[in-house]
């Protein structure tokens, strides 16, 4: 089934046409990549899809909504999260913190109406909803192994750490899908394969992935299905044996023969 | 002497709230405001008009002086909301010479012999510092447990993520323009009380005493306490106001001209951002998850106690 349809997006930066009327569809349950050569449109297209930016054209239906155009806030709190390529962490709070602002509007039995009232039960009964949020990030640190770790500042943490604390984060609001840019990006082997276990477990834990990644090694040892840009257009589309073998694909990464 | 002390002390006061409210604005949220001088004038305007020309009570104009301001902060807010750091500061900079330069357009000779502040019968007046000082600090307690309960709420924490990183914080589902502007309001309305009890101390408004120093001087007050902690601020509200009286405390007031003191400030900030860019006290450390009660912490910090706490 499908979770989440991109229709014919459009992102154009003044004359640079960055995503040029790419389909993407994401299905539900699955771990579904997104590949490409540098420069290619992958974090423009999720910066489109998560919000973070409108659209040229094109539509972008989750759920079957159109949330085309809403603003980022509204997005993440319909159920759609991301990490970021270049880490995104509150740097002044400590580890725990960061995942409790990942629980920020989980708060309340409603994330978009009588906020204002939500906001004023927060103020006045502080102590009680912290030590609930508290022991709810906690639960999510464990799940990283980070639990040693977490009155230490975000700043503090060794680079893996970073980035499994910006998953974390992410996936304590509960969404639906998951996107993540790049998440294997400067991380060691071993890291990486650290990483690779946790993906998996999140995806038994019935959440959609959506996985930028250079690391093909990777890509092609947990996504159940892959889309391929180049050049802001979509040139491939299938499961991970279908990419290998495509001529487009490897014309893409490595050039043609008779160049 | 000792009557300049109690001066200083009251100062301290006043402008320990509108630090507080700078606070909430630049501390916390992370936008570099300069236009806390003109909530200082309209809170003290506020005040003058209400008393004098109406003559209703200090105890009314309190809060509408805090309404108005938290309007005018509002109304700063809005347009300045896609402004960031120096781009920020320049503007509210001149959103607050505006409020003065209206100020000082409508009625330039300033507001003399306002009305004292009453309470069942008894006048605060500057010739009885000792009760004034307690009205003014009763305040600051009051502002200070309530901005301190805010910045330990989870609203207070999605004001601080804006500050550390405001694509971050929209991904986790926080309305980054909301937020913003209540800071703004929050801010605004603590530095329009402000305004009240200056007037209310000095009894007379004028144009000339809200100018652009004032807001470097509030600011000042934050950067050196600590960003976001409010016994930071409070502290640097002392250091501040004990360092422009200095002069007068030891009676050099003939020697080293007022002017001094604006250096000294800037002499203070250099050395702050080299020594100890955090501020005095620094980040406010304060566990969330901590499941003891209040008076368990305190007995655990009690001398004596700390070999049993193990």
């Amino acid at each position: 089934m499908r979770i989440l349809e991109a229709q014919e997006v459009t992102k154009a930066f003044g004359g640079v046409v960055a995503v040029n009327k790419v389909n993407f569809n994401v299905e539900q349950g699955l771990v579904n990549g997104l590949i490409g050569p540098n420069g290619a449109g992958k974090t423009t297209l999720f910066n489109q899809i998560t919000g973070m930016d409108v659209p040229t054209s094109g539509k972008i239906i989750f759920d079957g909504n159109d949330i085309t155009g809403l603003p980022a806030w509204k997005i993440s709190r319909l159920g759609i999260a991301r990490t970021f390529q270049n880490i995104r962490l509150y740097n002044d709070l400590t580890v725990v913190e960061n995942v409790m602002m990942g629980l920020h509007f989980k708060v309340g039995s409603d994330p978009f109406h009588h906020r204002l009232a939500q906001a004023f039960r927060s103020y006045f009964n502080a102590g009680k909803e912290n030590r609930e949020l508290y022991t709810r990030a906690l639960e999510w640190l464990e799940f990283f192994n980070l639990t040693h770790v977490k009155d230490e500042f975000a700043r503090n943490l060794p680079y893996g750490n970073q980035r499994e604390l910006e998953i974390a984060r992410a996936l304590a609001s509960e969404p639906k899908i998951l996107f993540l840019d790049e998440p294997a990006a400067g991380m060691n082997p071993a890291e990486t394969e650290h990483l690779m276990k946790i993906i998996n477990r999140i995806k038994e834990h019935g959440v959609t992935v959506v996985l930028i990644e250079h690391d093909m090694k990777l890509v092609m040892n947990i996504c159940d299905n892959i889309t391929v840009l180049s050049f802001g257009q979509k040139i491939a589309e299938g499961t991970p044996e279908e990419i290998k073998s495509n001529p487009l694909v490897i014309e893409a990464y490595l050039g043609r023969e008779d160049d | 002497m000792l009557n300049f002390f109690l001066l200083i002390i009251i100062y301290a006061g006043i402008y320990a709230l509108m630090a507080i409210g700078q606070n909430c604005i630049t501390g916390n949220t992370g936008m570099l405001s300069l236009c806390h001088a003109g909530f200082f004038c309209i809170g003290s305007y506020t005040t003058a008009i209400m008393c004098k020309t109406f003559g209703l009570p200090f105890w009314f104009s309190l809060p509408v002086a805090a309404i108005i301001s938290g309007f005018v902060g509002f109304l700063i807010g809005v347009p300045t909301l896609r402004l960031k750091g120096d781009y920020l500061c320049i503007a509210t900079l001149g959103l607050g010479e505006i409020i003065r330069n209206i100020a000082t357009n409508v009625n330039p000779v300033g507001m003399m012999s306002v009305p004292r502040a009453e309470l069942f019968g008894y006048q605060f007046s500057s010739r009885n510092k000792f009760t004034f000082i307690l009205l003014i600090w009763f305040f600051v307690a009051v502002a200070y447990i309530l901005f301190r309960q805010l910045a330990h709420s989870r609203i207070g924490r999605a004001m601080i993520a804006v500050r550390e990183d405001e694509v971050a914080a929209q991904s986790n589902g926080i309305n980054v323009t909301k937020y913003k502007i209540g800071a703004f309001i929050l801010g605004a309305g603590v530095g329009g009380t402000a305004g009240c009890f200056a007037t209310a101390y000095t009894l007379t408004v004028q144009p000339s005493s809200f100018t652009f120093m004032v807001s470097v001087m509030v600011l000042c007050m934050v950067v050196l306490g600590g960003m976001g902690n409010l016994a930071g601020v409070i502290l640097g509200a002392f250091i501040i106001e004990f360092i422009s009286y200095f002069p007068q405390l030891v009676g050099l007031s003939s020697v080293i001209p007022a002017q001094a003191s604006q250096i000294i400030y800037g002499l203070v900030l250099v050395v702050m951002m080299i020594c100890r860019p955090q501020g005095i006290l620094g980040r406010d450390k304060y566990r969330y998850g901590d499941p003891r009660t209040f008076t368990q912490k305190l007995s655990a910090r009690l001398p004596g106690r700390k070999k049993e706490g193990v």
